[in-house]
């Protein structure tokens, strides 16, 4: 029993972090309709804004990890929105699969780069937040994973009520819903979209420093697998749906923990994708997406 | 409809015969041939053959596939096995041919599982599912200890020659042509240009869907035996996701169901990173920011022959 609640708090926390990953690849599908490959090499950029920023900050104190933190958020946000500036706006008009592939070339582009600039060799991240552990019973609750739950729980409650409480959120619920509607009642399209990049690209760095100081080694591959796993946790949560993105995160990370504490550990990464592959047949939508019909 | 011009090849089957004549020339040639050379016309070879028989998926029948390096780890590592383990004594080149046989077929084999059930999505979620299975495919691979676990195969037998090499080509250009002008094979093009008018009309798109597939991954798996008797080792890493990106690269650069311009696509990204060399330091930057700009500036692919009527 204590090892099940142990490891579902490992899930947990670990599902956090796919979860700010995955929000940022439904926001992007649903103002674009196209799977964000860089993504996951926005995340690998937060993490090594992380590892600059730690160098010049004092280790082990809350202040400078969440002033690192920021620092991240800021300039993956200047990414994202660089990325949809020059890689994805030009084909606003161009079939999906162009865009599918242009994606593809700026992860490539991103990876490439990180390995000339940062070295292909990993680099230990310096430890940002202080560490404790706290006995809970005889559960063990690190802080690392109550500064994931923590930091995870109020990134969601900010985005929710960007969306859903302000006027740019309105206006990006209503690009998502119909582009050329929206554009007809005065929503600029291209600002709402950038401001969306900026956004998911600001959660990503987030969760890049998070999955950082929890793994703290570094490479300009790292995002490849958690990124992989976190488009797979919001298509099961249901691609465009906020909180199916977070509920995909949480359930992927902890049946992934669960997976990878059993005699089947070595098949870990195939089971994310086979659960996605269950859903997808099963359920296309997800689970809190909406079904579409296709029309003739 | 009008009728489509016979842009690629008047008679395929003279451009069969001229392509096998053309491989056993380039084989009794081949000595003379610097290594170099011939390591490169090996590998355009081979992924002409992956790009080709993708592009009969993603291009003709308008089904985005990233797994196609699945099906090709499937094709390497059984006819790996054939030839490793299975019959070491026989006489070369009829092993070599029958694991290349038995490696397309176990293949396309994997490609109707994976095409059954995963063939009822469409678009992006298509896309994700073949990810996903080529990424089962070689997390399989990597737990399967007689085959060397995640380490994979070592000291395979150098059967791969110019020869095969393009033999495989010829063929695979020649069926995926054949296929696709023929009466059956407008089906394909029915399909990707309107799946819910080809329906309509009669057309059985799930089993034209799942041909497509499984011809694609036939090929794929040829292919995955030739790389691995040229390459003499076989690693599941190395037919991860990655490698089928670098696959729909070359179809779409190439332009989407267009076969005479998926080849050339095939041979000038296989030749790009060689002749980068001499920027090493930068070339896969370069290979990555060339696709960008192609895309933006050439969405249809490098070599547009016709206007798509949708």
């Amino acid at each position: 029993m204590i090892e099940f609640l142990q490891q579902l708090l490992n899930g947990i926390s670990l599902g956090a972090i796919y979860a700010l990953l995955a929000i940022g690849y439904t926001l992007v599908y649903g103002v674009l309709r196209f799977i964000n490959f860089a993504h996951a090499d926005v995340f690998m950029a937060g993490a090594f804004i992380g590892w600059y920023g730690g160098q010049f900050m004092p280790s082990n104190s809350i202040g400078s990890g969440l002033a690192v933190m920021g620092m991240a958020m800021v300039g993956t946000a200047l990414l994202g929105m660089a990325i949809e500036r020059f890689a994805y706006r030009p084909l606003r008009s161009a079939p999906t699969l162009n865009v599918l592939i242009t994606a593809i070339g700026v992860s490539l582009l991103l990876e490439y780069s990180g390995q000339k600039f940062f070295g292909a060799a990993p680099r230990h991240f310096p430890p940002l937040f202080p560490r404790r552990d706290f006995n809970v019973g005889h559960l063990t609750v690190s802080s690392d994973q109550l500064l994931v739950i923590g930091v995870t729980a109020v990134l969601i409650v900010l985005l929710q009520t960007i969306i859903y409480r302000t006027r740019i959120g309105t206006a990006m619920r209503a690009v998502s819903l119909n582009p050329r509607a929206a554009s007809l009642v005065g929503v600029n399209n291209n600002r709402i979209i950038s401001f969306t990049f900026a956004l998911g690209s600001a959660l990503a760095g987030a969760g890049g420093i998070l999955y950082a100081s929890n793994y703290p080694a570094i490479d300009p591959l790292m995002g490849v697998m958690p990124g992989l796993k976190a488009f797979v946790a919001a298509v099961l949560g249901g691609i465009g749906s906020i909180p199916g993105a977070a509920l995909g995160g949480l359930v992927l990370g902890i049946v992934e923990t669960f997976v990878g504490g059993s005699s089947l550990s070595s098949g870990k990464d195939a089971f994310a994708f086979a659960i996605l592959i269950v859903i997808l047949l099963f359920r296309p939508s997800g689970l809190l997406g909406r079904m579409n019909v296709e029309k003739v | 409809m009008e009728p489509r011009p016979r842009f690629l090849l008047p008679a395929p089957h003279w451009a069969l015969l001229g392509g096998l004549a053309l491989s056993g020339a380039a084989m009794a040639a081949a000595p003379s041939i610097d290594p170099y050379y011939l390591e490169i016309l090996t590998n355009i070879g081979i992924n002409v053959i992956l790009a080709v028989s993708l592009n009969l998926v993603n291009g003709y029948t308008g089904q985005f596939s990233l797994g196609h390096a699945g099906f090709m780890s499937v094709g390497a590592y059984v006819s790996a096995a054939l030839t490793l383990f299975v019959a070491p004594h026989w006489p070369t080149p009829l092993i070599f041919f029958v694991a290349l046989l038995a490696g397309g077929v176990v293949a396309a084999l994997a490609g109707f599982l994976v095409g059954m059930p995963s063939l009822r999505l469409r678009g992006d979620y298509l896309a994700l599912v073949t990810l996903g299975f080529g990424e089962i495919i070689r997390v399989i691979f990597q737990n399967i200890d007689s085959l060397g676990g995640a380490l994979g195969l070592n000291g395979l037998p150098p059967d791969t020659n110019i020869f095969w090499v393009g033999a495989w080509v010829a063929a695979t250009i020649f069926v995926v042509v054949c296929l696709v002008h023929s009466t059956y094979g407008r089906g394909f093009l029915a399909v990707r240009d309107d799946e819910i008018a080809a329906a309509a009309i009669g057309l059985n798109t799930t089993r034209y869907k799942i041909i497509a597939f499984v011809v694609g991954a036939f090929f794929a798996g040829v292919a995955g035996g030739l790389y691995g008797h040229d390459k003499l080792t076989i690693s599941p890493a190395g037919f991860d996701f990655t490698k089928s990106i670098e696959i729909v690269v070359m179809v779409i650069l190439g332009g989407m169901g267009n076969t005479l311009g998926v080849v050339a696509a095939a041979i000038i990204l296989t030749v790009l990173p060689e002749v980068l060399r001499p920027v090493a330091d930068y070339r896969m930057i370069l290979y990555s920011l060339i696709l960008i700009v192609l895309m933006i500036v050439r969405p249809d692919g490098l070599f547009r022959i016709r206007r798509r009527t949708s």
